[in-house]
């Protein structure tokens, strides 16, 4: 087995173990040409610092939305879409219910351009995202941005469907 | 008498060590993949080793090997010699005409000491029948690489006029997947890839290594705290010095043309903005002010202004402006992607990766005229970076999924590719004239 298959086979399995039973749907930034059964919210698996499941407050939809830790963003751009909007809104509910939970944004790039633009461009993603939590009215004190740039892409290839999961942030509550 | 031969067997022995392509060293190859049409052709004659020619054989490889690797010569097999002279006085000039040699470097290599030696050459004008140049070296064993690159630097500037750059190292950044994850190693190695030393082993990523302009010093962004910060590490016993960690990104340094100042970029006033350590004073000054990216500061050789990436106007572009954040004037306008620009010495020209047709390639602007010149046509190149003469552009690109480095001359004519044995290349970044 290759890198990639091995790695789409461990994407896939930590996919299955965070989202187990949701009906998820397919978003179109996460990588259409993946094939079938790849979930790309991936490593969605961190919920609350205590790695806590969480409470019932939670609307079956709304549960949803948080279990996806990703967000994508097209070729040179940190804005939001309203699939995206809908996930950051989500985990900034999340957070004003729970307002001791840090978070950390992580901003990532694909590989194409230079490195130290898209380390800057991983950032305005992280901050994006920032945005919203804080228009929403979670405490800025809680939110950490990080940016990777191009350095930590989540698939290898060289290709659209590779650059397209790596344009993302990582919404973690595990750092 | 028995001794006397083992001892000078012996320092064979250290001298062959340290000049044959031993497989631990030859970390990589390098390959021309386009030369000029016609170099200047040259004969490089085995230096003698105290009348064996072994030893000097090896060293005038790496004389020849230089030459070749900057397009404009052309070395004349060693097949084709009728003689094998090794100082002017033994040259017969009909034998080199006749093999159509313009120029002839003859030399020697003598033990002066335990473990020094002394080298001499002499570089020959075969139609004037007359020697050009020569010099004689006192060294150390150890050294004899570098007294090749020296060697090859004044034949380079004898001949083309231009100061030769082949006495000069390389940084860069090495990974490879281990199973504890992927390890990264800075490394800095000789000009032709020899002789590599690790200056930072990490298992998370480090990225834009600059050099410092006495060559002593580098600066670079480590992610080892889990988020981008700036170092700057002494390369001769490794001492280094973290100069930012901010709240945010940290990162892009370059050292001013004084080495007293450090431009890098940071975000902690919320975006990414181009600042100035004044690394005496430790005081920091921001020069930008605007709501886009401004990354990648590159320094004028009059250490009067920068070059800089902006997305201020809604794509990335390269603009210019004084040490003091005034004068912004954007200096490219053709296509919707032009980023980390980098100034030659004598200022003529800016090199800088362009997108044209889906692909990432080096291109180099002519400063004055504004006429930009596309040196490269692979997909995903990146970090370009002058030889301090201006001569040659190394940078990093993709070849069949491996990141591999690559030089090309700043007229594009010729083109090399380094091939390193194992993992990805990246970040180079060449180092001004050692001193």
């Amino acid at each position: 087995m290759n890198n990639t298959s091995k790695l789409i086979l461990i994407a896939l399995l930590a996919g299955m173990v965070a989202v187990s039973g949701c009906n998820k749907k397919t978003r179109k930034a996460e990588g259409a040409d993946m094939g079938d059964g790849v979930s790309t919210s991936g490593t969605g698996t961190e919920f609350g610092p205590d790695g806590k499941p969480l409470g019932d407050w939670q609307s079956g939809a709304s549960a949803d939305l948080l279990s996806q830790t990703r967000v994508y963003f097209a070729y040179d751009s940190s804005e939001l879409d309203a699939d995206s909007m809908a996930v950051a809104e989500a985990h900034a509910a999340f957070l004003l219910n729970n307002p001791s939970t840090r978070v950390v944004l992580e901003g990532h790039a694909d590989e194409r351009g230079t490195r130290e633009y898209n380390l800057a461009l991983g950032e305005r993603r992280a901050q994006s995202v920032a945005d919203v939590f804080i228009a929403l009215g979670v405490s800025a004190m809680n939110i950490e941005n990080v940016s990777y740039g191009e350095e930590n892409p989540v698939a290898e290839g060289h290709d659209d469907s590779s650059w397209q999961l790596n344009r993302r942030v990582e919404i973690r509550y595990d750092r | 008498m028995k001794l006397s031969i083992m001892k000078k067997f012996t320092a064979l022995l250290i001298i062959l060590s340290g000049l044959m392509v031993n497989p631990a060293q030859a970390v990589l190859t390098i390959e021309i993949t386009r030369g000029v049409d016609v170099g200047i052709p040259i004969a490089i004659v085995p230096f003698s080793w105290d009348g064996a020619p072994v030893a000097g054989e090896s060293m005038t490889k790496v004389i020849e090997a230089d030459l070749t690797r900057s397009g404009r010569f052309d070395s004349i097999p060693q097949a084709d010699f009728l003689q094998q002279p090794h100082n002017a006085k033994q040259v017969r000039f009909k034998d080199w005409r006749l093999i159509k040699a313009d120029y002839l470097v003859v030399g020697s290599i003598r033990q002066a000491g335990t473990a020094t030696y002394s080298v001499k050459f002499q570089l020959m004008d075969v139609f004037k029948g007359n020697t050009l140049t020569g010099y004689e070296f006192s060294i150390q064993s150890t050294k004899l690489r570098n007294i090749a690159h020296q060697i090859s630097d004044i034949i380079y500037e004898k001949l083309t006029g231009e100061k030769g750059a082949f006495n000069t190292k390389i940084a860069y950044v090495t990974v490879e997947k281990t199973k504890k994850g992927k390890r990264y190693l800075l490394q800095v190695a000789d000009s032709d890839g020899f002789n590599p030393q690790t200056i930072l082993n990490s298992h998370q990523p480090l990225m834009s290594a600059a050099w410092s302009p006495d060559a002593r010093k580098l600066a670079y962004v480590s992610f080892e705290k889990k988020r981008s910060m700036i170092f700057i590490q002494r390369l001769s016993d490794g001492k280094r010095e973290n100069v930012a960690s901010f709240k945010g990104i940290n990162s892009a340094p370059a050292f001013s043309p004084d080495g007293n100042k450090l431009a890098f970029v940071s975000s902690k006033e919320g975006n990414t903005e181009i600042y100035i350590l004044d690394l005496r004073t430790r005081a920091i000054k921001r020069l930008t002010n605007h709501h886009g990216i401004d990354t990648e500061p590159s320094w004028l050789p009059n250490g009067r202004g920068l070059v800089f990436t902006s997305s201020r106007s809604g794509q990335p572009q390269i603009y210019r402006m004084n040490i003091d954040g005034s004068g912004v004037q954007r200096l490219t306008y053709s296509g919707k992607y032009n980023a980390r620009p980098s100034v030659s010495a004598d200022g003529s020209l800016m090199v800088m990766i362009s997108r044209g047709n889906g692909r990432y390639h080096v291109a180099v602007m002519n400063l004055r005229t504004k006429e930009i010149t596309k040196l490269t046509d692979t997909q995903l190149d990146e970090s370009p970076s002058f030889a301090p003469n201006g001569r040659m552009v190394l940078y990093a690109t993709e070849q069949a999924n491996k990141g591999v480095l690559a030089a090309v001359s700043s007229d594009g004519r010729v083109r090399q590719s380094l091939r390193f044995l194992q993992g990805d290349v990246r970040e180079p970044a060449w180092s001004p004239y050692l001193r």
